[in-house]
């Protein structure tokens, strides 16, 4: 709406956790953070990823929902469940390819990363981009993300299933989409990117 | 209901509760209660703007215009005039020898002009056979459901005069 993008870039991240507590001071969700942070092998290395809601343009938690509680709005922001409406059943927790909603157990609803829609909707940014060190994850311009070495690409295959974002992912310039195999992830072997088809 | 809607392989149920709001056709409980509040205003102030009008109404003043003379239409005649202005048309009927009966013209269903049946001695709309009653204009059968407004005739010397329109 205001010309900014959110890029992710996993490879930039340096682990420090800024963005969870950036996350958490937001009045919303106060003391809740619904930033996806996740250690890569850890056994073999320090690598971290801190990632946002992708915002998908046919959310797949929205579709799930039986209670009909997860809405994306017209501004491509894809929210946390209505409170009067969620039935914490768990649908879109399971549902969702990037395991983005969280089951908030005590308030049985499920919350998730609405990219700090008070502050996004304004044309301020998301807490954590204004916290991350490296710019991991980066609220900018598309033509400041130009300049960076790797592309973004908001394209996403997990197995059959494509799906296209809204926020976008830092990957390699000679990709077009990132495709994940996920049978091969389940057998817990060769974490592979496996290359995009078409 | 599927001739009602965009040509979509989507089951209904995705289009009635669609992820998006811009697309959501549900209507909340308070979005109801909202219009049933305001539906419920609006239907109170057109009662009191109705009730202010009432109050301030004045009867109207109508004319005293001569529209037949005595013995000019036999028994069983009519004559048409206009009464009280020149769009509003009448009828008028003698049915005895000094007894002169008038109404408007206006059938009080959709304003069709209603004559005179001789045969059956009652006023008759063609539109919706509308039947009123020569007597007083009441409605004998029909759809209207208010009977004609009589015109108040006075006989003064050889002339007749309409004098008001009661109804």
């Amino acid at each position: 709406m205001f010309g900014y993008e959110f890029y992710v870039d996993p490879s930039r991240c340096i682990g420090c956790r800024s963005c969870l507590q950036a996350c958490e001071e937001c009045d919303t969700h106060r003391g809740k953070s619904m930033i996806n942070f996740d250690f890569i092998e850890r056994e073999e290395s320090i690598r971290s990823a801190a990632y946002v809601c992708w915002h998908c343009d046919e959310p797949t938690c929205a579709q799930v929902c039986p209670a009909d509680a997860i809405k994306k709005g017209e501004d491509g922001i894809v929210h946390s469940s209505l409170k009067p409406r969620c039935i914490a059943c768990n649908n879109c927790v399971l549902a969702c390819p990037f395991g983005i909603p969280k089951m908030m157990i005590p308030e049985q609803q499920m919350m998730k990363c609405d990219m700090c829609y008070d502050r996004t909707s304004i044309g301020k940014r998301p807490m954590c981009a204004t916290v991350c060190p490296s710019q991991a994850l980066s609220y900018v311009r598309p033509e400041e993300i130009a300049s960076r070495r790797e592309k973004p690409t908001n394209i996403f295959y997990f197995g059959s299933q494509k799906i296209t974002t809204k926020v976008y992912m830092m990957a390699p310039a000679e990709r077009e989409a990132i495709a994940l195999d996920v049978v091969d992830y389940m057998w817990e072997e060769n974490h592979e990117l496996v290359a995009a088809r078409d | 209901m599927n001739w009602l809607r965009r040509g979509t392989s989507e089951p209904l149920w995705k289009e009635e509760f669609s992820v998006r709001t811009a697309d959501e056709r549900y209507v909340t409980r308070r979005q109801l209660t909202k219009f049933l509040v305001l539906t419920s205003l609006g239907m109170f102030v057109g009662n009191i703007w109705i009730l202010i009008r009432s109050l301030f109404y004045k009867t109207p003043v109508y004319p005293q215009q001569p529209v037949a003379e005595l013995g000019e239409i036999p028994i069983g005649g009519v004559k048409l005039f206009s009464y009280p202005t020149k769009d509003d048309h009448c009828i008028m009927i003698r049915t005895a020898e000094d007894e002169y009966v008038s109404y408007s013209q206006k059938c009080t269903h959709l304003s069709c002009a209603v004559y005179y049946s001789q045969a059956e001695n009652r006023l008759e709309c063609p539109c919706h056979q509308g039947f009123f009653s020569i007597k007083d204009g009441t409605v004998l059968q029909g759809p209207p459901s208010r009977p004609l407004p009589r015109i108040v005739l006075e006989t003064r010397g050889e002339q007749l005069v309409a004098i008001e329109v009661k109804g």
